[in-house]
C-alpha cells in the first residue's frame, strides 16, 4: 500500500469527454414506507474512481438511498445495476460482497471489541489449526491503517479510541473487503478539524485506487473541497445531478431548499403575519453555553413577544442549543438565566418550573408517550398542578384538554383516543398544547413543522405568531428557509455549533441567511471555493 | 438518567487522536485489569487469608472437596456466559439441569451412552427452543427461558411420576464411574469441567464463532450490517447453554448415583450471579469464561469457609454471595463510567 | 378516525385479532375454564372450592399487583419471593410486641428491599434484572440466618385471625388482596404517581423532558412492589401457622410475572393492566386446580403453564412489532 499523499489531486474534470466507466447505478428507484414517499424515481450513476456528492436537507431521501444502495432495503420500483448488469441485494452482506461497503455517521462497528477484530470480524485469518491467528490479524490490521496514515494500537478496544480513529477503522474494514463503491454517510459530523484532514487524506488514497465514492455531507467546505460530481434530492425526487464546479454554494443551498435565488422575493406562503412588537429587557438569556464538540460559546437573548429564528444547517449545533437551554444536555460551561435568575442545576423540571418550555424535534422518542391517551399526552407536564393531594383531578384536566383540543384544533375521536393512532400534524398539536397548557414564558420550537401536513402546518405557524403576540418568547428552529424568514423576527444563524451572526429588521430575508449558511467556517485553512486543491502540511 | 438526553455519536471522548496512539494511561489500565481479573484477585486473597486462619481451609482434601462440588455449576456456568455475552440470559438451565440427571438415571440402565446421548438430545432439543423463540420469533430471552424452565420442570416431573421415581444408576457401570472416580485424587468431573472450559475459552477467543458472540452482544446492529449471521449465533449460543446445563446435570447424576428430582432450583440463578462476578457484564459484549471460572470458585470457596466456621449458619453463603454481586455489578458500572470519560 | 392514514387501517385490520386477544384473552380462558369445570368437575363450582382457590391465589395476587406496577416501568423484580422470606422471618422475631409492630417491622423490609432496588435501577442504572438479582440471592439468605434457619410455629392469635379469619362470610386473606388490586388500580389510574409511572414506562426520554421525577417514580415504583410482596408474606406466614423462611415465596417471582404477562401487561412498560394481573393470577390458580381435579399430576400444570405464557407473549409481541 502507497504512502498517502501529501498533496490532494483536483476534482477530475470529467462533465464530457471521455467520463469513465460506470460502477453502480440506481435507475429510477422508488421506495415507498407505509404509504408515504421516501423516493419517487431517483437515479444516480456513480462512475469509476469519482468522488460523488449526495446532498439534500432532512427527508430529502438522502438515507433512504443510501439504505437501497447498501442492501439494506429494497426498492419499490426502478433497479440497481453494479457494473451495467441488473443486481438486487437482499441483505448489507450481498452489498458488501459484490464490493459496496458503507461507513455510517455513527460508527458502526462493535465498540467493545478491538480494532483489529473489528476490521477482521467475520474473516478472521486463520491459522493451521483453524484458530484465528492473532499475530497476523493485528499486523495486517496495522499496516492496513498504516496505509492511511494511521498508526494506532490495533488490539485496544474500539471505544477507547477517538472517534476520529473509529472512523478510519470503519473505512478500513469498508475497503479491506476489496470495496469497488464506498458510500459515506456524514462521515465527518463527529469529527474535529484534524480528523477531517486524515479523513480526506485517506479519501484521495482510495480516489488514487480508482474507487468510486458517494459522499453525502451538509458540510459546503467539505462538498467543495473533494467532490467532483454532485446529485441533489429534495422531497424524494432528483433535482440535479452534475459537475459541482459548475454550481455556486448559493446554488447549491437554493436548489437544496427549494428556493430559486431570483424568486426569494415572493411572498406570503406561510401561516405567518406581521413583525411583532418586542419588549426591551430579554426574559431568557444564555451566556456561552459550551458543550465539548457540540457547541462553541453559544450566547443568545430572548425577549417577550418576539419570534428568535435560530438557523442553521443540519448538525449546526441548534437541537442542541435548544436542549441546553432547558437543562436537558449537559454542558462544560456557560449559564442560562430566567427573568434574570441563572437557573442552578438545570434540569428539564427546573426549567419549566422557571416557565421554559421545549418542544422536542423528535417527536416519537422525546415528544409522546404512545400507549397514553390524547389527554393524558397534554396533561402530562401539567399533571402536578391538575392534581390534589397526588389525585388527578379528572374535571380540571377534562376542561383545559378542551379548551386546547378547541383551540389547535387537535382533530381525534376524542380525548380519549390513543395518541400513537393520531397524524403526524395532530400529535404536533398535542405536544404544543402540553406545553401551552403549562402557561409558559418562553417556548422552544425544535422544528415544528416537519412532517406534518400543509394544513396543519399553516395551523402551527399561525398559532406561533399569535403566542408571541400574546407576549410569549418563542424561539424557532427550522430547516425550512421560508418558515424561518417569514416566521422570525430576528434570525441567530449556527455553524459549526458557534453563532455565525445575527440578522434583526430588513436583514431578516432569504438572501441574507442563504449566505449566511453557505459561509465557509472560519478556519485556519481556508480556501477559496471552487479550488479544491490544498496543500496538507500536516504530517504527523 | 442523563445518558438519555446526550448525544450518542460523541459520547465517547476523543482522548487519543487519530494519528498518535497514546499508550493506555496507569488508571485505564487498572480499571481494566480490576473488570477483568478482580474476581481472581479476591479469590487468591480469599484463599491466602483462609489458609492461614483456618488449618482444615489449606489442604489438598479441601481442595478436592471444593473442585468436585463446583465443578457442576462450573459447566452450567460456562454455557451461561456465553448467553450472556450475546447479551441474553437463559434462566432455563437449573430445570435443564436437574432434567438431565433424571434422564441420565433412567438412561444408564442401557448403557453409558445412551445415559449421555438421551439428555444431551432432550436438553439440546430445549435449548434450540429457546434459541427459535429468541432468535427468530423476537421474543424476550428472559421471559422465553422462564417458560422454558417452568416446562422443563413439569417434563421432568412427569418423567418421575410428579418426583415419586427416583431413577438409580447401577452401581459400578461405567456411567457411575465417570461421576465418582478420580485421578490424581481430583474426580473425573473436575478434569471434564476443566476440559471444557478450555475448549470454551479457545472457542470464545480463538474462532470466528466466538467474535461473533461478542460483535452480536457488543452491537446486533452494527452485526447485522458487518453482514455476520446474527440470528444462527443467537440459536446456537442457546442450544450450547442447553446441552451443557444437560451434561452437568448428567454428570451430577452420575456422582450422585442418582436422578435427584429437587436439584437445581434456583441455580440459574447462582449461575448468573457467578457470571457477573467474573467479570462478564450483563449487558453483553464483553466477557471471558476465565472469570466465570475464578467466579465459581470464589463462590464455591465462600460456601466452604462459612461451612469451615462450625458457628455459622450456612445461609450465610447466599448473603455474602448477594453482598458480592452488588458490589461487582456497582463497581463494574462505576468502572465503565470511569473509562468513557 | 377519518385522519388514519388507509396503511394504518389497513393494519389495524390485520391486527385486530391478537390484540383483541392480549385485551380479553384472559378473561375469555377463565371464562372457558370455570364453562369446563361446570360442565365436567364435580364438586368445582361449589362456594367451598372457589373460596379455597381465591384463599390459595391471594398471596400471588398481592405480589403480582406490585409486580405489575414495575413491569410497567420496563422492570421486573426478581426479589420478591426473598422479600416474603424477610416477611416472614421478621414476624415471630417482634411478634412479642403485638401484632402491629410486628406488621410494621415486615413491611419495613419490605421498604428496605425496594428503596435498594430502586436505587440500583434508578441511580446507579443497573438493567432490573441485576439490581434485584442480587436481593433475590442474598434476601433469602439473610432471612434464613434471622430466623436461625428455623422453622418457628406462630401462636399469636392476632396474626392467625389474619389467615383464617372471615369478615361477613369473606376470608380476610380474600379481603385484603381484592381491596389492594383496587387501591392499586386507584393509584395507576386516578394519582399522578400512577400517572407519571406508565408515562415513565411508555416513554422514559420524554418523561424526563416533560418535567417528571423519573428518578423518584421508579425508587417509588419498587418500593412499593417490596411492601405488597412483605405484607404478602406476612398473610401467607398467617395461613400457614408458622414461619419458613426456606420456603416461603420460593419461585413466587415467576408466578408473579406469569400472571402479569398472562394478564396481558406488555414487558415493554407503558401500561399495567390491573384487573388483567388479578385474572392472569386466578387464570393459573384454576387451570392448576382443574388439572388436579382430574388427576392429572403437577407436571402437566407446569407445561400447560409454560405453554400459556409463550402464547401469551408472542401475542403481545405480534402487536407490538410495527
Amino acid at each position: 500500500m502507497a504512502p498517502p499523499e501529501a498533496a490532494v489531486a483536483a476534482p477530475h474534470p470529467d462533465a464530457d469527454g471521455a467520463a469513465p466507466p460506470t460502477v453502480l447505478e440506481a435507475v429510477g428507484v422508488g421506495k415507498r414506507f407505509a404509504g408515504v414517499v421516501a423516493l419517487d424515481d431517483v437515479s444516480l450513476t456513480l462512475r469509476r474512481g469519482e468522488i460523488h456528492a449526495l446532498v439534500g436537507e432532512n427527508g430529502a431521501g438522502k438515507s433512504t438511498l443510501i439504505k437501497v444502495l447498501t442492501g439494506v432495503h429494497r426498492p419499490d420500483t426502478g433497479e440497481l445495476r453494479l457494473g451495467g448488469q441488473p443486481v438486487s441485494f437482499a441483505r448489507p452482506h450481498e452489498a458488501q460482497q459484490a464490493g459496496v461497503s458503507t461507513i455510517y455517521q455513527e460508527v458502526n462497528l462493535v465498540p467493545m471489541m478491538s480494532v483489529a477484530r473489528n476490521i477482521f470480524l467475520g474473516r478472521e485469518p486463520k491459522n493451521r489449526l483453524r484458530l484465528i491467528d492473532f499475530p497476523r490479524m493485528h499486523r495486517e490490521a496495522a499496516e492496513l491503517l498504516a496505509g492511511f496514515g494511521v498508526t494506532a494500537d490495533v488490539r485496544r478496544p474500539l471505544n477507547t479510541l477517538g472517534v476520529g480513529t473509529q472512523q478510519m477503522v470503519a473505512l478500513a474494514r469498508a475497503v479491506s473487503v476489496r470495496a469497488r463503491v464506498v458510500v459515506m454517510d456524514e462521515p465527518t459530523s463527529a469529527l474535529e478539524p484534524r480528523e477531517v484532514e486524515t479523513l480526506f487524506r485517506v479519501i484521495e488514497e482510495l480516489h488514487s485506487r480508482d474507487i468510486a465514492i458517494l459522499y453525502v455531507s451538509h458540510r459546503m467546505d467539505e462538498l467543495y473541497r473533494i467532490c467532483d460530481r454532485v446529485t441533489v434530492l429534495r422531497d424524494g425526487r432528483l433535482v440535479h445531478t452534475g459537475p459541482l464546479a459548475e454550481l455556486d454554494r448559493m446554488q447549491l443551498v437554493s436548489m437544496m431548499l427549494g428556493r430559486e435565488v431570483a424568486e426569494v422575493r415572493r411572498h406570503g406562503v406561510t401561516g405567518f403575519g406581521a413583525e411583532h412588537d418586542a419588549a426591551r429587557e430579554p426574559v431568557l438569556t444564555a451566556e456561552n453555553l459550551s458543550r465539548r464538540h457540540l457547541l462553541d460559546e453559544v450566547s443568545l437573548e430572548l425577549r417577550p413577544g418576539e419570534v428568535l429564528g435560530l438557523g442553521g444547517l443540519l448538525g449546526s449545533g441548534r437541537t442542541e442549543t435548544a436542549k441546553a437551554l432547558v437543562g436537558a444536555l449537559p454542558l462544560d460551561s456557560g449559564t442560562v438565566s430566567v427573568a434574570g435568575r441563572p437557573l442552578r442545576r438545570p434540569s428539564p423540571a427546573a426549567a419549566i418550573r422557571a416557565g421554559v418550555s421545549l418542544l422536542s424535534e423528535d417527536r416519537k422518542a422525546e415528544g409522546i408517550v404512545p400507549g397514553l391517551s390524547v389527554r393524558e399526552n397534554i396533561v402530562l407536564a401539567a399533571m402536578p398542578r391538575l392534581s390534589r393531594a397526588g389525585v388527578v383531578s379528572r374535571k380540571q384536566q377534562d376542561r383545559i384538554v378542551e379548551v386546547f383540543m378547541k383551540r389547535l384544533r387537535i382533530k381525534a375521536a376524542g380525548p380519549e383516543q390513543k395518541v400513537e393512532e393520531l397524524s403526524g400534524g395532530n400529535q404536533q398539536k398535542v405536544l404544543l398544547a402540553r406545553w401551552l397548557c403549562l402557561e409558559p414564558k418562553v417556548l422552544l420550537l425544535d422544528e415544528p413543522t416537519r412532517g406534518i401536513d400543509v394544513g396543519a402546518k399553516a395551523e402551527v405557524q399561525a398559532l406561533i405568531d399569535e403566542l408571541a403576540q400574546e407576549g410569549l418568547a418563542v424561539l424557532l428552529i427550522s430547516s425550512d428557509v421560508e418558515e424561518l424568514v417569514e416566521g422570525a423576527d430576528r434570525l441567530v444563524v449556527l455553524r459549526g455549533g458557534a453563532v455565525a451572526g445575527e440578522l434583526a429588521g430588513d436583514l431578516v430575508s432569504e438572501p441574507e441567511l442563504l449566505d449566511m449558511l453557505a459561509a465557509h467556517t472560519p478556519e485556519p485553512a481556508a480556501e477559496t471555493p471552487h479550488t479544491a486543491p490544498h496543500t496538507d502540511k500536516e504530517q504527523e | 438518567m442523563k445518558s438519555l438526553t446526550t448525544p450518542r455519536p460523541l459520547s465517547a471522548a476523543l482522548r487519543s487522536t487519530t494519528a498518535s496512539p497514546s499508550p493506555a494511561t496507569g488508571q485505564e489500565r487498572i480499571t481494566s485489569l480490576l473488570q477483568r481479573h478482580g474476581a481472581l484477585a479476591v479469590l487468591v486473597a480469599v484463599v491466602l487469608v483462609s489458609s492461614l486462619v483456618f488449618p482444615s481451609f489449606g489442604t489438598l482434601d479441601n481442595a478436592q472437596n471444593i473442585a468436585v462440588q463446583a465443578s457442576f455449576i462450573a459447566v452450567v456456568a460456562l454455557g451461561m456466559t456465553l448467553v450472556i455475552i450475546t447479551g441474553g440470559i437463559d434462566l432455563s438451565v437449573g430445570s435443564v439441569f436437574a432434567l438431565g440427571g433424571v434422564l441420565a438415571a433412567w438412561a444408564s440402565q442401557y448403557g453409558l451412552w445412551a445415559a449421555l446421548l438421551l439428555p444431551l438430545a432432550v436438553c439440546g432439543a430445549i435449548g434450540t427452543l429457546n434459541g427459535l423463540l429468541i432468535a427468530r420469533a423476537g421474543m424476550a430471552p428472559f421471559i422465553v427461558t422462564l417458560a422454558t424452565l417452568l416446562g422443563a420442570r413439569g417434563l421432568l416431573l412427569a418423567l418421575t411420576h410428579e418426583g415419586a421415581t427416583t431413577y438409580l444408576v447401577p452401581r459400578g457401570s461405567a456411567f457411575a464411574e465417570l461421576g465418582q472416580g478420580t485421578v490424581g485424587g481430583f474426580g473425573y468431573p473436575v478434569l471434564i469441567a476443566l476440559v471444557l472450559f478450555a475448549a470454551g475459552g479457545v472457542a470464545l477467543q480463538r474462532t470466528s464463532f466466538g467474535q461473533s458472540l461478542f460483535a452480536v452482544g457488543g452491537s446486533s446492529d452494527a452485526a447485522t450490517l458487518m453482514g455476520l449471521p446474527v440470528a444462527r449465533t443467537r440459536i446456537l449460543v442457546y442450544l450450547l447453554s442447553g446441552l451443557l446445563a444437560g451434561f452437568a446435570g448428567a454428570l451430577n447424576a452420575a456422582r450422585l448415583s442418582s436422578g435427584v428430582t429437587i436439584l437445581g432450583v434456583g441455580m440459574e440463578l447462582d449461575a448468573i450471579a457467578a457470571v457477573v462476578i467474573g467479570g462478564t457484564l450483563l449487558t453483553g459484549g464483553a466477557g471471558s469464561v476465565s472469570g466465570t471460572l475464578w467466579g465459581v470458585l470464589l463462590l464455591a470457596v465462600i460456601q466452604n469457609l462459612i461451612n469451615q466456621i462450625g458457628s455459622l449458619n450456612s445461609s450465610y453463603q447466599s448473603v455474602v454471595s448477594g453482598g458480592f454481586l452488588i458490589v461487582v455489578v456497582v463497581a463494574q458500572r462505576y468502572l465503565a463510567r470511569a473509562r468513557r470519560t | 378516525m377519518t385522519q388514519l392514514s388507509p396503511a394504518l387501517g389497513r393494519s389495524a385490520v390485520r391486527l385486530a385479532a391478537p390484540a383483541w386477544f392480549q385485551k380479553y384473552g384472559v378473561y375469555t380462558a377463565v371464562l372457558v375454564l370455570l364453562a369446563f369445570n361446570a360442565a365436567f368437575t364435580e364438586h368445582f363450582l361449589t362456594v367451598a372450592n372457589l373460596r379455597t382457590q381465591l384463599v390459595q391465589v391471594a398471596p400471588v395476587v398481592i405480589v403480582a399487583l406490585g409486580m405489575a406496577l414495575v413491569i410497567g416501568t420496563e422492570g421486573v423484580d426478581l426479589s420478591v419471593g426473598s422479600t416474603m422470606a424477610l416477611a416472614t422471618a421478621l414476624l415471630p422475631l417482634y411478634l412479642g410486641y403485638g401484632l402491629i409492630p410486628a406488621l410494621l417491622v415486615a413491611l419495613v423490609a419490605g421498604v428496605v428491599v425496594g428503596a435498594v432496588n430502586g436505587t440500583l435501577v434508578a441511580v446507579v442504572g443497573l438493567q432490573p434484572i441485576v439490581a434485584t438479582l442480587a436481593l433475590f440471592v442474598g434476601g433469602r439468605g439473610l432471612a434464613l440466618v434471622m430466623a436461625d434457619g428455623q422453622l418457628k410455629q406462630i401462636v399469636n392469635p392476632d396474626l392467625l385471625a389474619l389467615g383464617s379469619g372471615e369478615v361477613l362470610g369473606v376470608p380476610v386473606v380474600v379481603l385484603t388482596a381484592g381491596v389492594l388490586a383496587l387501591a392499586v388500580a386507584g393509584l395507576v389510574h386516578r394519582t399522578t404517581f400512577g400517572r407519571q409511572l406508565v408515562a415513565v414506562g411508555g416513554n422514559r426520554a420524554a418523561a424526563g423532558l416533560a418535567g417528571l421525577p423519573v428518578k423518584r417514580v421508579l425508587i417509588g415504583v419498587y418500593v412499593l412492589c417490596g411492601v405488597l410482596a412483605a405484607l404478602a408474606g406476612v398473610l401467607a406466614t398467617a395461613r400457614l401457622t408458622a414461619s419458613d423462611p426456606s420456603a416461603l415465596g420460593n419461585l413466587m417471582e415467576l408466578s408473579a410475572i406469569t400472571a402479569v404477562v398472562v394478564g396481558g401487561t406488555p414487558l415493554t412498560g407503558g401500561s399495567v393492566r390491573v384487573l388483567g394481573t388479578v385474572t392472569g393470577a386466578l387464570l393459573m390458580q384454576l387451570l392448576r386446580a382443574t388439572l388436579v381435579k382430574h388427576d392429572l399430576p403437577d407436571s402437566t400444570a407446569q407445561i400447560a403453564q409454560a405453554a400459556i405464557i409463550l402464547v401469551a407473549v408472542y401475542v403481545a409481541r405480534e402487536r407490538r412489532s410495527r
